[in-house]
């Protein structure tokens, strides 16, 4: 972390000239690529591709050569702030270290350039990687049957409504509702909605929990599911979900885990265990993937029982590798005698969700992590996890900050938590954004802002447990320090920040006259 | 314009819309409070001349940076014109609500309907 | 074992005496004792970093990849040679491991990358309007039809059949969600014919070149949508946009795609990107993230992510799709193959997939027993008819270390070539499949 904050007018390290782009680079006539010799006969063009089908004018790409695409991106790269440069608490992201092993293992070329069609039986080291990430999933999750193809959390829940919407017309059932609390991720309205169902908002207590009698009051027969998040958005571990997945079941639907906040809980308590039916991964959160400046990641997901019929096709499947078989069905026996293939044969199946088998050069990635971590590993990332949010959250409460950003809920946090800047802006004149702002100018990546949207002026806050706690107290002094900067002067941080490559952007109007892309 | 202004002249829908009326058509916006909650805006969604509205109803929409906004239809009736301007500049229905960010113009179905409407005072009143 | 963590006993007690609690176990008090896993997870304990890579390795080489084979299988993802210079860019950390630039303030290269690549997309496929990448290609052509659901509020989809299957498929996943149905048109000698359509088509959907390899007439399939009041979709392989007609130019309202085959690897399916790009009309419609050009404070250019607003974290249950990523990362792998290619390489990229893919049309065609299944203009893939058992020239091919290419059916195999196959190795290929005939 940067040790002094530039004031206005102050460099930072980032390349702070005025970028021109890969177009504006252009000349005509220069070139990187270089095509293979031609070694067939020359063929005319105008012969194999009659006029109308042709293209008239080549696409207008850039014409620059390899030194300058390579100089160019690397100095695109130095105007990006990364977790592998600093401290990046952002709530609800996860952002923990991205282990260098596993770019390594994931660009092993029996990995990189496995095509997809590759015939199950040439395939077998991908399939059987995928099907021992597919039971650690389970195992982590408390639910037996996995898919991984969903490609991002999103897509993930996606697949979940899909799969109750199938569950219940299996049953001859025609449900109109999903349950949401007002604090869930704004996905899940979205992904409501697109699986054809009615979005109907639970309340929060004062507590931060689902308010029951508001719950018991909206699950009727027209409830397909509840999609919850436990830890919810708010951090916060719900006392009542067996009470909740009672009520739910009750009435016949089902109970959705949106595994965004899964990283606090693993090896300690399971959503199978708390009565869920279906629950998504995020890959890219809780085991690793690098978030590459927003994609990609991968959302599989895992399922009860009852659920199992309708998984997306094609399922990663094994079988022993002799006709006999051979062994008690309970036995484990060594890896080398199992066959792994591919099941297309799911009638009951809600169908393809995407190409192909799933995001696998993430797979890679994150059973990379399972394998590191172990079963005491990952239970002492999430223990640390949860160890380095609470430390944070107290630590924050100290004189000089913890009257101006309180807990938005006085109790234990999980991997995460939300303080308010409301007595903030009340009292210094600075809004949280403006706090945000100012922290740019220090080398920290601010928490998440304005959400979740229950808490008035909120930083949701998850320092992960792959920061050491120099990192957090460091942290502390910072936000300390730009609450005393704002007593003094609360201008300062609201023209913040000064020494990043760009100042604060007109985000009005690229939103009312949009630009977005180069007039060639 | 001073903040939180409500023009006497005008007559409002609690759901924070105004209405000019003249003989039996009248002009559509949104008050000053609804433009100072949204924030910047910047899109309005231009209806189809033509194109009936009914009172209490959404017509359309309009967005800002922070939110996207349903706006309701003060009194019913047949759209005549709408703004073209705001497609260019979204951003006087910020800078002057009652003016240039006027909406639509609408030929009035039902003019008795007006006298549900509040005046300035009444809708001020409503106001947090 | 690897943990990654660093907090030390000593660390642990002095941070628990700060939060006020005397154990780890005590931070986790919410959590209702009956809910507590009392076991330790059943999973193998953890690894070295050595031993974790020898495993890896283990299971990377029990796959036989393009690397140890010759390979003719394509059918949606290509074994293009991807240059060094997009390895060594993309991994490095700036770009690697940031979040969504959700401060544009410290994310100007990821956004002026984003802003770049939209820019390519835009001019590949003829429309103004790109967005900052999706998923892949089958879930990019499923939220299309999202879009046109929203768009016209029509019923149904008419899909060619020559759109990847797993994107038919996908679309049929999603649409059966909300509420539409999906209509395949069979291929006439290869091609979509449409004839006319019914006012309750939504959308057509069509492929530039389609599954068989065959270029579509993109400009009589808009015509056929327009005049019923549909959108067209096409979902364009970019390659060989080189040299033929942007759909974009001609008709097409949506353009969406796979972008494996730019500077992606093949990486067993994924993650790749997938692209989507629209009229203006639609600008407000268009799924995912987009990065727009702005001004800072001191006037000086800036990128930001824009037009937000339509997206899931305010409209939530109206949003226009509930994405809410890019595939960023590997868009910028894109962008960098294009600028690599450049104007004039991408020509002539895609007229050596015409000439070599001709060459072996031909030579394959002469073989006793095989037939070309159709005989339309293709530019790197096309399906072959053998008469004879195919089982066995597929054994064959793998003795000689050989893919001949994906299984269409009994009799039919879908070949692709890439610049990665040379004239040789298309001769061997013709060479082994005569042998087994």
């Amino acid at each position: 972390m940067t040790a002094v904050a530039p004031g206005p007018g102050r460099s930072f390290t980032q390349a702070a000239d005025d970028e021109l782009t890969i177009y504006e680079r252009s000349v005509p006539g220069r070139r990187a690529f270089v095509a293979p010799a031609l070694d067939v006969p020359a063929v005319s063009v105008e012969a194999l591709l009659p006029a109308h089908l042709r293209r008239p004018e080549p696409p207008r790409l850039p014409e620059v050569t390899e030194p300058e695409i390579v100089r160019h991106y690397n100095r695109l790269s130095k105007r990006n702030f990364d977790l592998d440069t600093g401290f990046y608490p952002l709530g609800s992201c996860t952002m923990k270290h991205n282990p260098k092993l596993h770019e390594r293992v994931a660009a092993l070329p029996g990995n990189s350039r496995l095509h997809p069609l590759q015939d199950p039986a040439r395939a077998q080291g991908a399939l059987e990687l995928m099907y021992r990430l597919g039971e650690a999933l389970a195992e982590i999750s408390g639910l037996p049957h996995v898919s991984l193809q969903p490609s991002a959390g999103s897509h993930g829940e996606l697949a979940g409504v899909l799969l109750t919407r199938a569950y219940h017309e299996d049953r001859g059932e025609r449900r109109t509702k999903v349950l949401t609390p007002e604090t869930a991720h704004g996905t899940n309205p979205a992904t409501v909605t697109m699986a054809g169902y009615e979005v109907v908002k639970l309340a929060t207590d004062r507590d931060g929990n689902v308010d029951l009698a508001d719950l018991r009051a909206k699950a009727d027969s027209d409830v397909a599911c509840l999609m919850l998040t436990n830890p919810s958005t708010l951090g916060l571990f719900e006392p009542n979900i067996s009470q909740i997945a009672e009520i739910i079941h009750g009435v016949g639907a089902t109970l959705y885990y949106d595994g965004a906040n899964l990283n606090a809980i693993m090896g300690i308590t399971r959503p199978g265990d708390m009565g869920f039916d279906i629950v998504h991964f995020n890959l890219h959160k809780s085991f690793t993937q690098p978030h590459g400046g927003g994609g990609p990641g991968s959302g599989p997901i895992a399922v009860s029982d009852r659920i199992e019929p309708y998984l997306p096709r094609p399922q990663v499947i094994r079988r022993p590798a002799t006709p006999d078989g051979g062994g008690e069905p309970t036995a484990t026996p060594p890896a080398t005698s199992w066959v792994y293939d591919l099941d297309f044969d799911r009638p009951k199946s809600i169908g393809r969700l995407r190409g192909f088998q799933g995001n696998y050069g993430v797979f890679v990635r994150s059973y990379a992590y399972i394998l590191s971590l172990g079963a005491e590993g990952l239970r002492e990332a999430s223990e640390t996890a949860v160890l380095n949010a609470n430390y944070l959250l107290a630590k924050l409460a100290a004189a000089g900050v913890g009257e101006y950003l309180p807990a938005a809920y006085n109790r234990l946090a999980m991997h995460e938590f939300v303080l308010s800047g409301a007595p903030m802006k009340a009292e210094l004149g600075i809004k949280t954004l403006d706090l945000a702002k100012r922290l740019l100018d220090f080398g920290v990546h601010p928490p998440t802002v304005y959400f979740p949207l229950l808490v008035e002026e909120a930083l949701l806050i998850e320092p992960t447990e792959t920061e050491t706690r120099e990192t957090l107290d460091r942290f502390v002094e910072i936000v300390a320090e730009v609450l005393r900067e704002a007593r003094a002067d609360p201008e300062i941080a609201r023209h913040a920040p000064y020494g990043t490559p760009v100042r604060r952007l007109d985000e009005a109007g690229a939103a009312r006259r949009p630009v977005l892309r180069q007039i060639l | 314009m001073a903040d939180g202004d409500y023009p006497s002249e005008l007559k409002y829908h609690a759901e924070h819309d105004w209405a000019r009326v003249d003989g039996d058509e009248a002009t559509f916006g949104i008050t000053w409070y609804a433009q100072d909650s949204l924030g910047e805006v910047v899109f309005f969604e231009a209806p189809a001349v033509g194109s009936t509205v009914s009172k209490d109803a959404a017509y359309t929409e309009v967005e800002s940076v922070k939110a996207v906004s349903e706006v309701i239809a003060p009194l019913s009736g047949e759209i005549v014109a709408v703004n073209e301007a705001l497609a260019a500049n979204p951003e006087a229905i910020n800078e002057d609500p009652y003016g240039a960010g006027w909406l639509v113009k609408v030929r009035l179905s039902d003019p008795a309907e007006i006298e549900t409407l509040l005046d300035a005072a009444a809708y001020a009143a409503t106001l947090p | 074992m690897s943990t990654y963590t660093s907090v030390t006993p000593t660390d642990r007690a002095e941070m628990l005496e700060v939060i006020g609690v005397d154990s780890v176990e005590a931070l986790f008090a919410d959590i209702p004792a009956p809910l507590r896993l009392e076991r330790r997870l059943d999973l193998p304990a953890g690894l070295a970093e050595q031993e974790v890579f020898r495993e890896l390795s283990r299971l990377a080489s029990a796959n036989v990849s393009a690397e140890d084979e010759i390979t003719f299988l394509g059918a949606g993802m290509y074994d293009h040679y991807v240059p060094a210079l997009v390895d060594a860019i993309i991994s490095r950390s700036e770009f690697l491991t940031p979040y969504t630039p959700y401060q544009p303030e410290i994310s100007q290269g990821g956004l002026q990358a984003m802003f770049e690549y939209q820019t390519a997309i835009s001019e590949l496929v003829g429309l103004p309007v790109s967005n900052a990448s999706v998923y892949e290609g089958p879930s990019a052509v499923a939220a299309a039809g999202y879009v046109a659901k929203h768009h016209n509020g029509r019923r149904r989809f008419v899909v060619s059949a020559g759109v990847h299957p797993h994107a038919i498929e996908t679309l049929a996943t999603y649409a059966h969600g909300y509420g539409m149905t999906v209509e395949v048109v069979e291929l006439t000698d290869g091609v979509t014919v449409l004839g006319a359509l019914g006012d309750d088509v939504s959308a057509v959907i069509v492929a530039q070149p389609n599954f068989l390899g065959a270029v579509e007439d993109i400009a009589a399939c808009a015509e056929a949508a327009h005049a019923a009041g549909a959108l067209l979709v096409c979902a364009a392989d970019p390659i060989p946009l080189g040299i033929i007609q942007a759909p974009g130019a001609v008709g097409a309202d949506i353009v969406v795609g796979e972008g494996q085959s730019l500077g992606n690897r093949l990486d067993y399916g994924g993650p790749s990107f997938g692209f989507f790009a629209v009229t203006e009309a639609l600008l407000r419609r268009l799924p995912g993230r987009l990065a727009g050009e702005t001004r800072d404070l001191d006037g000086r250019r800036g990128f930001v992510l824009t037009l937000q607003t339509r997206e899931q974290h305010i409209r939530r249950d109206k949003a226009t799709s509930n994405i809410c990523t890019a595939q960023a990362l590997n868009a910028l792998a894109g962008v960098i193959y294009l600028s690599w290619l450049g104007r004039r390489g991408i020509v002539e990229l895609a007229e050596l997939l015409l000439a070599r893919t001709d060459y072996a049309r031909r030579r394959l065609a002469a073989i006793p027993g095989v037939r070309l299944s159709h005989t339309q203009p293709v530019i790197r893939e096309f399906p072959i008819t053998v008469d004879g058992d195919l089982d066995a020239v597929i054994a064959h091919c793998r003795r000689a270390q050989i893919n001949p290419g994906y299984r269409l059916s009994e009799h039919e195999l879908l070949i692709a070539i890439t610049e990665q196959r040379t004239r040789a190795h298309i001769d061997l290929l013709a060479t082994t499949i005569e042998e087994a005939l």
